[in-house]
C-alpha cells in the first residue's frame, strides 16, 4: 500500500471492458482512486463515465478487466455484508413488508429472532417508518422506499456504504430532506460512503472530496476538495463558498463533454 | 412508479361499476336464452329448447349420473394436473437457474408443445391401455407443458437488481434461490397454472370423447349415438361451469399469494 491512513477503499487503475471484439465498450480505464476510512466520497459524471460501474465493481457485483479493487488492503473477490449497497431503483423485496425486508441481511446472516427484530426495530425507527413497519413495499412513496432500502443497508452493519444515485428518481424536497437525514447519520457513526450522483449541487452539499468522471472511455478526470465544514446547512448549500465549488465541479463536469450526452 | 395504486376510481365508484356490469350481465344471460328459446319453439333448428335441457339435467342431477360424469372428468384433470404442476416446478426453476439444464430440456419442451396433447392419445392407449393411465397422463403432459414453460420465464425473468440486492446483504446461492427466486417467480408459475388447468380441461373432454367409458365428453359421445340433443346440451353448460369455477380458484389463489404485486386495476 501507499502512504498512510491507509484507504479503505483503493481502486488501482482500474479497467472494464464490456463484451468483445469490435463491440467491446470501455465503461472504465485506468481508474485510480483512493477512499479514506470515515470519508464521504461522491462521485459525478455524465451518463456512461463508468461511474456506477467503478462502484460495483467496490461491490463485487462486477468484476475488473484489469487493474483491482481493494477493500482494507484485500483484493475484492465478491459481494459481501462488510458492504452496504443501496441502488436507485430502491431494490426492496416486494412481497416482504418494510421489517421484513430489514431484517433480510439478519436473516441470512443468522442472527437470531428477538435480536433480529431488535435492530431490524431500531433502524426502522432510525428512518422515520416505524408507522409502516408492516406495510409493504408497494403502499410506500419512493422516498419511503428509499428509507427502506438504506435501514436494510444499515441493519447489518457495513463498514462501507455504496450508494448508487439514491436520490435520483426523488422529487427536489424529498431529496434535499433525504440528504440531510443521510448526512445527520454519517456525523454520527462516520461509515466511508461512495456516493453516485449525476447531480453536481448534491455531491458539492454531501460530500468531503468530489470525484468528476468523463466518458468514453470512463475515467477519473478531476478530484475536488469541499472542505466545507460540517453539519452542513441550508446557510451552507446558499453560500458564496457553495457556490464556487459548485462551479468547479460544474466546469469539471462540462469541460470535457462540449456535446450533450444523451 | 411504473403502476399506482388504485387512486383513479373511490371505492363508491367502484361498486357503481360493479353493479352495472352485474346488470348488464343479467340482461345479457336473459336475451341470449330468449333468443334460444324462440330458435327452438318455432322449429327454425332443431335444437332442444332452454326447459328440455333444464328438465334433463334435473333428471341427471336427480338419477346421480351428472355427479358420476363430473366426478370422472374432475378426477382425471385434478391427477393429471396436479401431477403435471408438481414435475413442472422442478423442472422449470431447474431449466431458469442452470444453462446445461436449459439446453438439455429446452429443445423437448418445445417439441411437445407443438404437438397437440390429444395427437398423443393413439400412443398412449397402446402403451398405456385403455384404463385410467392414458387420459390421466395425456392431461398430466398439458399440465406440465403449459407450467413448465410459465415457470422457467418466471425464473429467467427475476429482477437482476432484486439478486443483486441478496447478494450484497451476504446471501448465497441458496438463499437467493429459495427466498427470492421462488417468491420473485411465484406470479409467473400461477399464471402458467392457469393456463394449465384450461388445457387439462380442454384436453380431458376431447379424449373423452375418444375413448373412455365414462365423464362428460363421454356422455356427449353417447347423446350423439342416441340423438339425445338434450343430454348434450346439459353435458356443454356443466361443462363450462365447471371450467369457469376451476378457473375462478386460480385466480383467487394467485390474487391473495401475490398481494405484494403492484399492478393496475381492472
Amino acid at each position: 500500500m501507499i502512504g498512510a491512513p491507509p484507504a479503505k477503499i483503493w481502486f488501482d487503475r482500474t479497467s472494464c471492458v464490456f463484451g468483445s471484439g469490435d463491440a467491446a465498450v470501455a465503461a472504465l480505464k485506468d481508474f485510480s482512486l483512493e477512499i479514506g476510512d470515515g470519508e464521504f466520497v461522491t462521485v459525478v459524471g455524465p451518463s456512461g463515465c463508468g461511474k456506477s460501474t467503478a462502484l460495483n465493481i467496490a461491490a463485487g457485483l462486477l468484476k475488473a478487466s484489469a487493474g483491482n479493487c481493494f477493500l482494507d488492503g484485500r483484493a475484492i473477490a465478491g459481494p459481501g455484508p462488510d458492504r452496504g449497497v443501496i441502488f436507485q431503483q430502491y431494490a426492496l423485496f416486494p412481497w416482504l413488508t418494510v421489517r421484513k425486508n430489514v431484517e433480510f441481511g439478519l436473516r441470512v446472516s443468522g442472527v437470531q429472532r428477538a435480536e433480529r427484530r431488535k435492530r431490524a426495530e431500531h433502524y426502522i425507527g432510525l428512518v422515520g417508518l416505524g408507522d409502516f413497519a408492516d406495510a409493504l413495499p408497494k403502499t410506500l412513496s419512493g422516498g419511503m422506499k428509499q428509507r427502506c432500502a438504506i435501514a436494510r443497508a444499515y441493519a447489518v452493519n457495513p463498514e462501507v456504504l455504496l450508494m448508487d444515485e439514491p436520490f435520483g428518481a426523488l422529487d427536489a424536497l424529498t431529496r434535499v430532506r433525504m440528504q440531510d437525514q443521510l448526512l445527520v447519520t454519517w456525523l454520527k457513526d462516520r461509515r466511508t460512503v461512495m456516493f453516485i450522483t449525476h447531480d453536481v449541487d448534491e455531491a458539492v452539499y454531501l460530500a468531503n472530496r468530489v470525484v468528476v468522471m468523463s466518458a468514453r472511455p470512463g475515467r477519473l478526470q478531476e478530484i475536488v476538495e469541499v472542505g466545507l465544514p460540517y453539519p452542513r446547512t441550508e446557510d451552507i448549500r446558499l453560500s458564496p463558498e457553495f457556490a464556487a465549488i459548485r462551479n468547479e465541479v460544474w466546469h469539471a463536469v462540462y469541460s470535457r463533454s462540449g456535446q450533450i450526452d444523451t | 412508479m411504473a403502476t399506482l395504486p388504485d387512486t383513479s376510481s373511490s371505492p363508491k365508484e367502484r361498486s357503481l361499476v360493479d353493479v352495472t356490469n352485474l346488470a348488464l350481465g343479467a340482461v345479457s344471460v336473459v336475451v341470449v336464452i330468449g333468443v334460444w328459446w324462440l330458435a327452438a319453439a318455432s322449429g327454425a333448428i332443431a335444437l332442444p329448447g332452454p326447459l328440455e335441457v333444464l328438465i334433463k339435467a334435473g333428471e341427471t342431477i336427480a338419477s346421480g349420473q351428472l355427479f358420476v360424469d363430473v366426478g370422472a372428468s374432475m378426477g382425471r384433470v385434478l391427477s393429471g394436473f396436479f401431477l403435471g404442476a408438481l414435475l413442472a416446478i422442478p423442472v422449470g426453476f431447474l431449466m431458469g437457474w442452470y444453462k446445461v439444464a436449459r439446453g438439455l430440456i429446452e429443445p423437448w419442451v418445445q417439441f411437445f408443445r407443438v404437438i397437440p396433447p390429444l395427437a398423443i392419445i393413439p400412443l398412449a392407449i397402446v402403451t398405456l391401455g385403455i384404463d385410467e393411465k392414458p387420459k390421466v397422463f395425456v392431461i398430466f403432459l398439458a399440465a406440465f407443458l403449459s407450467s413448465v414453460v410459465a415457470t422457467y420465464q418466471g425464473v429467467v425473468s427475476v429482477d437482476r437488481t432484486l439478486i443483486n440486492a441478496a447478494r450484497v446483504l451476504g446471501a448465497r446461492d441458496w438463499i437467493i434461490f429459495s427466498r427470492v427466486v421462488v417468491p420473485a417467480s411465484t406470479p409467473f408459475i400461477l399464471v402458467g397454472f392457469r393456463i394449465g388447468l384450461g388445457s387439462a380441461w380442454a384436453t380431458v373432454v376431447a379424449a373423452e370423447l375418444i375413448a373412455a367409458q365414462s365423464g362428460l365428453g363421454f356422455r356427449m359421445q353417447q347423446g350423439q349415438l342416441y340423438y339425445d340433443l338434450s343430454t348434450i346440451f346439459v353435458c356443454l353448460i356443466s361443462i363450462g361451469v365447471l371450467g369457469l369455477l376451476m378457473d375462478r380458484a386460480v385466480v383467487w389463489t394467485e390474487r391473495h399469494l401475490t398481494r405484494w404485486q403492484e399492478r393496475v386495476e381492472r
